[in-house]
């Protein structure tokens, strides 16, 4: 469902990803874990075409990125770490922005915004401003929004930064739930106790995949953090 | 094709919203031009004043002839005011939700465009109805004819912005922009004074000043307003418009652009 295949990136003599590749299944949630300034969101970047990189390839749905990127990006939905709601609008105007960014309109534009309101059980919020929702509210209207064009792949980039526990567990689950229910989530984050025994994880450090497999068999005996920790302690050699 | 009209008229309309909800922004796009009209040009009245030229046929006094060059201010600023927010869209993240749409990136980026000077049209239209309740009115004829040119004119004065913001990183260096950008583009053109008159004291700024694009904007507006087409005008601010579209499109080409440069997220 979603190839990434022997991608690197450099920003100038830096390398931010170095020969990146993996390879992910449809209902399935998938954490890419590793620590702040490991090429998270140089890779988020790349499978959203903000970046683009000669080297490797990444394809969606078998849709090559770089040979054919709007069917690419016509199976992913997209909630960035950065909030990216138009504060000053409606719910329903946030809603229906974005259907028309998809190429939505009537019928079936209306079907996908009234899905999703219902997913959010925010039909009789409709009507407010996006500034007037809490964190946790927005951040599941982004995720509501990143569905309404019906994707196959939902990735987030750490959408969980700066919201309370309790807001943290909800997406949290929601998003386990949308997972079980078919759809690819591909979820960035630093934070491992986002993650359940059985998701795949994808372990990044210093621009490399240091592991890619089952939290509980990368945990092993003991808790994923101590995995993790010992994984992305290693320093490249000077 | 019909999504990417859906898109289009999307991203048109929300501009209009901002731009409404914004009073303030409105006020302010206002009374810049109507400071220069009322106050400026009449303290340099008895200064300027001005034989006939084309397009005028008879003399006219200085309120007059600023008046195109005031509609161009008001798109050149314009302009440059969707460039500093497509700058802060970037920054707070919005930008990536509208380049992340699987419609071309050039239509994008060009809807955006086209949404910007559907913003300063209609600033330009309500500033010539106050100028005309101060009675400086131009044909009737010429407030229609004004109006391709003025979708022309903010077409190139827009894709400039649209240039500007794809090679500004930060919003802090927004200001530099407005000391070697704005005011040079609006003091060097045929704006405050005709060509003739920089040519009596300057020949080397007269020359400067003839390839302003903003120049050729600010004429191809007077044309309109007195219903006549300066083809030369028209053919400059076409091209123009082509090369900073072109470079607008280079700037924002995630592969050649603006996202490769410096040293990228942090995550």
């Amino acid at each position: 469902m979603l190839t990434v295949h022997d991608v690197s990136y450099s920003y100038g003599a830096k390398r931010a990803l170095d020969h990146v590749s993996f390879d992910l299944t449809e209902g399935r949630f998938c954490a890419l874990l590793g620590p702040n300034g490991a090429g998270k969101s140089t890779l988020f970047s790349l499978m959203t075409r903000l970046l683009v990189t000669r080297d490797g390839a990444i394809s969606v749905a078998g849709h090559d990125l770089a040979q054919s990127p709007r069917a690419a990006l016509a199976q992913i939905g997209v909630v960035f770490q950065q909030q990216t709601l138009d504060l000053d609008m409606t719910v329903l105007q946030n809603l229906r922005y974005f259907a028309a960014l998809q190429g939505l309109s009537g019928a079936s534009a209306q079907r996908s915004i009234d899905a999703a309101l219902d997913r959010l059980d925010m039909r009789e919020r409709a009507g407010e401003k996006a500034r007037a929702l809490n964190g946790g509210h927005r951040r599941r209207m982004e995720i509501a929004r990143a569905l309404i064009h019906d994707p196959k792949v939902l990735m987030l980039d750490e959408p969980t930064v700066g919201l309370d526990t309790g807001s943290r567990q909800a997406i949290t689950a929601h998003v386990h739930d949308l997972a079980d229910s078919g759809l690819l989530v591909f979820w960035a984050t630093h934070l491992v106790d986002e993650i359940g025994d059985d998701d795949d994880v994808v372990v990044l450090h210093q621009g490399r995949v240091m592991c890619h497999d089952r939290a509980a068999n990368i945990a092993g005996d003991g808790p994923l953090i101590d995995a993790f920790i010992k994984m992305t302690a290693r320093k490249e050699p000077a | 094709m019909m999504g990417w009209f859906v898109a289009l008229r999307a991203i048109v309309v929300r501009e209009a919203m901002r731009f409404v909800n914004q009073r303030s922004r409105f006020i302010a796009a206002l009374v810049r031009p109507l400071v220069w009209l009322i106050v400026f040009a009449a303290g340099f009245r008895a200064a300027l004043g001005l034989s006939i030229i084309p397009p005028y046929q008879t003399y006219i006094t200085y309120e007059v002839y600023i008046v195109p060059g005031l509609c161009g201010m008001i798109q050149l600023f314009n302009g440059m005011q969707s460039s500093l927010s497509l700058v802060y869209d970037r920054e707070m993240g919005s930008m990536r939700l509208l380049l992340t749409s699987p419609l071309p990136r050039w239509w994008l980026l060009f809807s955006k465009l086209l949404a910007g000077v559907v913003v300063s049209i209609l600033q330009v239209y309500v500033f010539l109805a106050i100028a005309a309740a101060f009675g400086i009115t131009m044909p009737l004829m010429g407030y229609v004819y004004a109006f391709p040119a003025l979708v022309i004119s903010g077409l190139m004065l827009g894709a400039l912005g649209l240039l500007i913001s794809s090679t500004i990183r930060q919003l802090e260096n927004f200001a530099g922009v407005m000391n070697f950008v704005i005011f040079p583009m609006f003091f060097m053109s045929s704006a405050l004074y005709p060509l003739w008159r920089m040519a009596e004291s300057s020949p080397l700024l007269r020359d400067i000043c003839a390839v302003n694009p903003f120049t050729h904007a600010v004429e191809l507006i007077r044309f309109a307003l007195y219903e006549s087409l300066n083809g030369i005008a028209l053919l400059w601010v076409v091209l123009a418009f082509a090369v900073f579209m072109g470079g607008s499109l280079i700037g924002y080409d995630p592969a050649r652009g603006m996202a490769r440069r410096g040293r990228g997220p942090s995550g």
